[in-house]
């Protein structure tokens, strides 16, 4: 996967030498429902404690689970979308434990048979492109929340949770480098956005990953790995594998050995922390849920589904680069989030799709970014900027102008081409117009003229008289090429 | 006027329906009969006497109305394992403490919408787990038959009703209910009805709902009737039954008139009798019982095949690893955090600790210990996967069996009723009770007893029926040919019923 230019990159530096980092992300994402993986109750996030609680959710004895079919559904979406294997056949199966969030006392699960298979991602990392294997994606149960900072003695359990389906993505130990997690996870998150599965968003954790990390001296077997437990943003997930590939590479160069076990990051302290010991492992005693028949569908089903799939971002680049002529980090840029790339395409609808690309890019996320706004609520609108656009491309005002005009957009709204018709702010390209004032300008600076004759890099200071003359409106390239002509340099 | 209670249910029905009496005389016989006979037989864990007047009533309107449903103003017992909508359900366990539902199980909202009304809740072993209704929370249940002694007199001593349904039995034989319902998850209905004289139906895995029955092995559960006649089976079946989109283990098959099949004979029927279950140590009167259901079918215009199902000697050990690993996950929801029994510690692992062992009985506790084991990370393949497979053995060789035969015909129990206390000290001997029945759980089959008999000490003696898949019809005309050759088989004197002279004055 690592050609060994890649590799040596990524090496982290030891006392005794290099060591490799060999990291897996196991993503547990939230799948976008109405209703939880196997009840009626409401998925929606922030409202009052045990108020989404179905007889079924708090295990009321006698209950049921009925699968929901769109979940399942949304699974499929997802496997295809990660160019998976989606299997026909998968069996739900009991991972049996205690805890109070827990309230069927297991938590019901994919284990042998999941119901997406092996699959790829392509990323980017640092400049250079690679591939990173899905081993699987399993559907399983969310658990409810514990709150133990509301009464001294007792703690709070919110079974609003319970049951919400979650969507586990393992990815293969094809990773070396933080840089590289985050770029999968990152791509992750935007093939799951595109295609509505999760909405990514992990401040209210429906996207959250468990981080394996292991050390190895380059060429070596793979060392005994550490699972960081949900680390719920990004940048977490750089610094937790920094910090533990360092914690590892201290104990093995002490002359220790490492304990596979699981740990929990804390970004304050800037540390990886054991979570329970070995002796606290659980024995999770899977077995398959007699509840639930094996959930099967036809291949039928899955076209079915795989004809309505959007067009997924790796899609949407190449027809960027191919019909906008974008260069691939331009598109890169547009497509890493679907709104923007919505937004884009817009814009450069029948236009020249590299001065779209560039005022989205620069002007309109520079100025969004600015203000704190997302795209979503942009002051200026897709069609509004198109029209900026629309309006350069046809020199029927300068690149000035249209700053000017972005401006006034933004803040006062309106159409762009009926403040450029209202306002006089339209490009002068009639020659007469712009020969009139060159001839005006070079009248009243003969010492100038001579001085430029020898100093062609005068030039610019004949256009910007020029320019000021029109009030901006000169098409500047045409006052460059006249002023050329007459002053008599090249 | 006579007895309401010694009626049939469909001759109950038949009488409601004549208007020769009404439903509230109906309920309050079988009240009056509940008052003066559950102190000794302890059949009913909770008697709902206002519930059911109330239903009575509104029966009773019904009738008058000409709105008759089915069921209208048909006295029932429910067991305590079907959840009732804001009446005690317990299980019969000490960890449920007095847990009232918000919902009614599918098949007893089943029952109601049919118009029967519920007497109260039936005893049962703790979760269902027994065979002799000696684990249940509220004590043992006692079996209205008692033993002649040598003298041609009735024993003293107290025999049990069978398990996990000895409510169920005990009631119905006992003429404190016209019919029960109950659960089957190895035999828990088959084996009471035959230690009892009644009919026991436990039909197809997921011909009834599971929805709202307190679970104990999901795979293999199964609720039906305990009733008087086969027609009372056949009647009850049918309103039990149907598919239920919120257990997605119950089938969507129509559900046939079962009643109406009764007539129709067993002429020609194919009934098959498989060598496997001629055990060695299987009692003399166990085998003449068995010869002469064999002949009254042949008698009847059926034809007797020799068949072999040669997995059967595995069905009993592969039950008891897949029964209590299932069992063992679905009893973990009972840990005193939402409803039931707490009792605290002093942190969570010793709340669960202290809850879960004053909660569970200690047969309960033993098969929760054996799940938990044969599920355990390299014990797995050993047991609960070798057991599966075994299931599949057992189903194939039934599989085979069709082929050749319409039924099949064996002893429900290896033994009749022994006496309360007989084999609590001996786990095995107790876990043979259902050497004959498990099989049909775990193909998932439909399996009934009918009375065909009494043992040399005057208690019953009952055969099993096993019918294809979806097939009950056929096993309940069958039954009624046994019925019809061997007659019903009631308990000449009802002791129970003659209250303490203490008692008899309030």
């Amino acid at each position: 996967m690592n050609d060994a230019s890649t590799a040596n990159k990524n090496l982290m530096q030891g006392a005794t030498g290099p060591w490799e980092i060999v990291i897996g992300l196991e993503v547990h994402a939230q799948v976008n429902s109405k209703s939880k993986l196997f009840s009626g109750s409401s998925t929606a996030f922030g409202a009052e404690p045990n108020s989404h609680v179905s007889l079924v959710d708090a295990a009321m004895p006698g209950m049921l689970p009925v699968i929901n079919e769109e979940c399942v559904a949304q699974a499929i979406r997802t496997g295809l979308g990660l160019k998976a294997q989606i299997n026909n056949r998968s069996i739900f199966d009991r991972k049996n434990y205690f805890y109070p969030d827990l309230p069927q006392g297991y938590q019901i699960s994919q284990y042998k048979y999941p119901i997406v298979g092996e699959g790829v991602i392509e990323i980017d990392a640092e400049g250079e492109s690679m591939t990173v294997g899905i081993e699987r994606l399993h559907l399983e149960q969310d658990a409810g929340k514990s709150i133990h900072d509301q009464h001294p003695d007792y703690s709070y359990v919110d079974l609003n949770r319970s049951g919400v389906a979650l969507m586990e993505i393992v990815s293969k130990p094809d990773m070396r480098s933080a840089k590289q997690a985050q770029a999968y996870v990152t791509k992750l998150r935007t093939i799951l956005r595109y295609l509505e599965t999760c909405d990514g968003d992990m401040e209210k954790g429906n996207l959250r990953a468990d981080v394996n990390v292991s050390v190895r001296k380059p060429g070596d077997k793979l060392g005994t790995r550490c699972e960081i437990k949900n680390v719920n943003s990004i940048r977490f997930i750089g610094q937790a594998i920094e910090v533990e590939a360092r914690r590892q590479i201290g104990i093995i160069e002490d002359g220790g050995k490492i304990d596979q076990e699981t740990r929990l990051f804390d970004p304050a302290k800037g540390e990886t922390r054991a979570m329970r010991s070995k002796e606290e492992a659980h024995d999770y005693r899977y077995f398959p849920d007699p509840d639930l028949l094996p959930l099967e569908f036809t291949q039928g089903y899955v076209d079915g589904l795989k004809a309505h799939l959007p067009e997924l971002p790796d899609e949407k680049k190449a027809r960027f680069i191919k019909d906008f002529g974008l260069s691939a980090y331009d598109a890169s840029v547009l497509v890493a989030e679907k709104a923007n790339a919505d937004y884009f395409e817009i814009v450069a609808k029948d236009r020249d799709g590299k001065i779209a690309a560039n005022w989205v890019i620069n002007e309109l996320f520079g100025r969004l970014n600015k203000e704190g706004k997302d795209i979503e609520h942009s002051p200026v609108s897709a069609a509004q900027l198109g029209g900026i656009v629309g309006l350069i491309s046809s020199n029927a005002i300068s690149g000035k102008i249209a700053k000017d005009l972005f401006e006034i957009v933004w803040t006062e709204g309106g159409d762009p081409a009926d403040i450029v018709e209202k306002r006089g702010m339209k490009q002068v390209t009639d020659t007469g117009a712009i020969e009139k004032a060159v001839n005006e300008i070079i009248k009243a600076n003969p010492e100038k003229v001579e001085q430029a004759k020898l100093k062609p890099s005068m030039l610019g200071w004949f256009v910007g008289q020029v320019m000021k003359q029109t009030g901006g409106k000169a098409a500047p390239a045409a006052v460059s090429d006249m002023l050329k002509a007459k002053l008599g340099i090249e | 006027m006579t007895d309401l209670t010694k009626l049939t249910l469909s001759e109950a029905r038949d009488g409601l329906q004549k208007k020769t009496f009404t439903a509230t005389e109906l309920t309050k016989a079988h009240l009056s009969a509940i008052d003066a006979g559950n102190a000794a037989l302890n059949a009913y864990v909770l008697v709902t006497g206002e519930h059911a007047l109330a239903q009575a009533k509104a029966s009773d309107a019904n009738i008058a109305s000409g709105k008759a449903r089915p069921l209208e103003g048909l006295p029932l017992g429910n067991k305590d394992l079907f959840c009732t909508k804001g009446i005690r359900t317990t299980a019969c366990s000490k960890i449920l403490g007095d847990f009232k539902p918000a919902y009614e199980s599918t098949v007893g909202a089943n029952l109601w919408h049919a118009g029967a009304v519920m007497l109260g809740k039936l005893n049962n072993d703790e979760f269902a787990m027994g065979s002799s209704n000696e684990t249940s929370a509220f004590g043992t249940v006692v079996n209205p038959w008692r033993r002649k002694g040598k003298d041609g007199k009735l024993a003293a001593d107290k025999l049990v009703p069978g398990g996990s349904s000895g409510g169920s039995s005990a009631a119905v034989s006992g003429s404190l209910c016209l019919a029960a319902t109950a659960t089957d998850t190895g035999g828990s209905i088959r084996q009471p009805a035959a230690l009892t004289g009644t009919v026991g139906i436990k039909p197809t895995y997921g011909r009834c709902s599971r929805w709202g029955i307190v679970a104990f092995a999901s795979s293999l559960d199964q609720a039906g009737p305990i009733t008087k006649t086969v027609r009372d089976a056949a009647i009850m079946l049918r309103h039990m039954a149907g598919h239920d989109a919120k257990d997605t283990t119950s089938v969507d098959a129509p559900v046939p008139d079962y009643e109406a099949a009764l007539g129709k004979g067993v002429k020609g029927l194919r009934v098959g009798v498989p060598k496997e279950y001629r055990v060695v140590g299987m009692s003399p009167e166990i085998e003449k019982l068995w010869e002469q259901g064999i002949a009254w079918l042949k008698a009847a215009g059926a034809t007797i095949h020799e068949i072999s199902l040669p997995h059967t000697k595995y069905a009993l050990p592969a039950y008891y690893i897949v029964a209590p690993a299932e069992a063992s996950s679905n009893l973990a929801r009972y840990d005193g955090v939402r409803y039931g029994l707490r009792v605290p510690g002093k942190d969570l692992v010793e709340t669960y600790e202290n809850t879960r062992a004053a909660g569970f009985g200690k047969e309960v506790r033993k098969r929760i210990l054996i799940g938990t084991y044969v599920l355990s990370a390299g014990y797995y393949d050993a047991y609960y996967l070798k057991a599966q497979k075994v299931r599949t053995l057992i189903k194939r060789d039934f599989d085979t069996a069709w082929d050749k035969v319409d039924v099949v015909l064996t002893p429900t129990t290896p033994s009749p009723a022994f006496a309360l206390g007989e084999k609590t000290g001996d786990p095995l001997a107790m876990y043979l009770e259902d050497i004959f029945t498990v099989t049909v759980n775990m193909a998932g089959l439909p399996g009934m007893s009918v009375p065909a008999g009494l043992s040399s000490q005057g208690t019953p003696l009952g055969l099993q029926l096993i019918g294809k898949p979806f097939d009950e019809a056929t096993l309940l005309r069958a039954g009624q040919a046994i019925e019809d050759a061997a007659g019903r088989f009631t308990v000449a004197d009802a002791w129970w019923a003659k209250r303490p002279a203490k008692a008899a004055k309030t």
